[in-house]
């Protein structure tokens, strides 16, 4: 499976690599922020997205919108340390998949990517 | 700046560094912020903005700073490695993030996270509301959180 990791923090697109290396998934695409995501997702198609809120240029909930927008289904999930109720409503209703508060330990993460993959697979 | 507030702090520092870097952390007697008090190397500030504003900083020597960073990382760094302010920053943004979560009832926003590094230097904040310095201290060395912070909205603090 194609992985982007959009996030300004090389830091934890690295720990995030690391956490799909042991699920077994080893294809990871990066970009560091909305504009360099979209860019990423047309040149590479991926097929899940890792998407922080919070990043310079376009953030997270810009580049959600804007890839729902283009009418691309691409599943999202929104890892952030924005954790209010009012937030995660936000990014639901713009189109995210699921969604994983930082800090995350590696077995939130592990679960919350396993989830988003059968829901993809069940149709 | 209400001490209810302290508690969100303590709260979110002990679930990051409990979750990030599988440590537990001790808290010294929070404080004001004296004009003598000890100047540090290594700043990573956040800054508040909306219901609540203000700064917050942690602050290190610089060699338990390269230790912090090391461990939130997952690599081995000093204060020169490319990803040395990155991994601060980082820790700093998931402190203040989880923090401002426990504010009920304010809508607040947070910055992009900067990390300054120099000897014995001070971040200059509010003369106003005087920072509130909670001493913080894990396997990897002491450190202090600053929090200076004004709240313009009624607030409950926690769950």
């Amino acid at each position: 499976m194609k992985i982007l990791l959009v996030d300004d923090s090389r830091t934890i697109r690295n720990i995030q690599k690391n956490i799909f290396a042991k699920l077994g998934h080893e294809t990871i695409v990066e970009a560091a922020d909305g504009v360099e995501g979209l860019k990423q997702v047309e040149a590479e198609s991926p097929e899940l997205i890792i998407l922080d809120w919070n990043m310079p240029n376009m953030d997270g909930i810009t580049f959600l919108k804007t890839l729902r927008a283009q009418g691309n289904k691409t599943p999202v999930i929104m890892c952030t340390t924005e954790s209010e109720k009012s937030r995660v409503i936000q990014a639901i209703q713009a189109g995210a998949s699921n969604y994983v508060v930082k800090p995350f330990s590696t077995e939130t993460m592990a679960e919350k990517i396993n989830q988003t993959i059968k829901k993809v697979t069940a149709g | 700046m209400d001490v209810k507030f302290i508690n969100a702090f303590t709260k979110s520092i002990t679930n990051v560094l409990k979750t990030m870097m599988e440590l537990d952390v001790k808290f010294g007697k929070p404080h004001i912020k004296q004009a003598d008090a000890e100047k540090l190397d290594v700043s990573a500030v956040i800054g508040l903005s909306g219901d609540a504003s203000g700064v917050v900083v942690i602050a290190f020597r610089k060699e338990i700073a390269a230790r912090a960073a090391s461990r939130f990382a997952g690599l081995e760094m000093t204060v020169d490695h490319a990803d040395f302010a990155d991994s601060l920053g980082e820790f700093a943004n998931m402190v203040a993030g989880g923090a401002k979560a426990e504010f009920h009832g304010l809508d607040v926003s947070i910055s992009l996270p900067s990390v300054i590094v120099g000897d014995n230097h001070e971040v200059i904040k509010s003369k106003v509301h005087p920072a509130l310095v909670i001493p913080c201290t894990a396997e990897f060395g002491s450190f202090v959180v600053e929090i200076c912070m004004e709240v313009r909205k009624p607030a409950t603090v926690g769950a």
